[in-house]
């Protein structure tokens, strides 16, 4: 009898954890294809770097104290496509500018984000590991980015921008790995949140790319 | 100074500030990788690596 109570459970808390996944992919895809069309908006308006800037604080404002407030209702979606739909139209001039001098550059990093993160879902998802250890790394690695990105918007170092984007692009992988391995495992049971995590790793590696082919092709 | 500059580095200051207490909240509570974990990460990390310096060699 308890073993039967057991299995059930078991198999309720797996239906409920493929639910979460599913959920996380579906909106994510969704959110990514919104932020897609926001970026369009953004080049063809050809919006200046304040608004960008603009349009990321508000973004990343909605993200801080809009979302985890909504999260848990269904509110929380439109939220999602707000902060997505913003930091999409953030990134209209850094576009502009890649696709005025080389437009295979923003073509090959949209591949490079797409295949980078497809292939550790599907290797978290498949191998099932625990990569929980990496919050710890994810989080310094984090800190350090942000402090050597603000010490570069004034010294202007071209080594230390580079060094400041390969380490993006190592930090947004461990992350998904993370978050993925989080929502195998449980630990991260709001599909909003997760799609939201998600989102912000996909945008970070895709504006390191970016910046990295940019730099090795002669064009940044 | 550029204005767009000191826009950007106070929304950059503002990162680190409302992370810091979320970091330390993950590293206090975050479990230590063996070397078997660490090695399940530094494998798909060599892939992204090789990876990468492939897509710099085809643009």
């Amino acid at each position: 009898m308890q073993l039967n109570t057991a299995v059930t459970r078991s198999q309720e808390a797996i239906l409920s954890t493929n639910k979460v996944i599913k959920n996380t992919y579906i909106l994510l895809s969704m959110s990514l294809l919104f932020s897609a069309f926001a970026a369009y908006l953004g080049v063809i308006t050809g919006i200046g770097h304040g608004a960008s800037l603009v349009a990321s604080i508000a973004g990343i404002a909605m993200l801080w104290f809009v979302l985890p407030r909504t999260a848990n209702s269904a509110a929380g979606i439109p939220v999602l496509f707000g902060i997505t739909g913003l930091l999409g139209f953030g990134l209209g001039p850094v576009l502009n500018y890649y696709l005025a001098v080389n437009p295979s550059i923003v073509m090959t990093a949209l591949g490079g984000t797409g295949t980078i993160f497809l292939g550790l879902s599907g290797y978290a998802l498949t191998t099932r590991k625990d990569f929980s250890f990496l919050g710890g790394f994810v989080m310094v690695g984090m800190l350090v980015v942000l402090g050597a990105a603000v010490l570069n918007i004034f010294l202007g170092i071209p080594a230390l921008f580079l060094a400041v984007n390969a380490a993006v692009v190592m930090i947004m992988s461990a992350f998904i790995l993370w978050q993925t391995s989080s929502l195998i495992r449980d630990g991260e049971t709001n599909y909003i949140m997760a799609a939201a995590g998600l989102f912000l790793s996909i945008l970070n590696l895709f504006q390191a790319l970016l910046h990295l082919l940019g730099a090795f092709s002669g064009n940044d | 100074m550029d204005w767009l500059k000191i826009g950007s580095a106070l929304f950059l200051v503002a990162m680190i500030i409302f992370l810091f207490p979320r970091a330390r909240h993950v590293i206090e509570n975050s479990p230590k990788g063996s070397m078997k974990d660490w090695m399940g990460y530094i494998v798909p990390m060599a892939a992204v690596i090789l990876f990468v310096i492939l897509l710099i060699a085809l643009v």
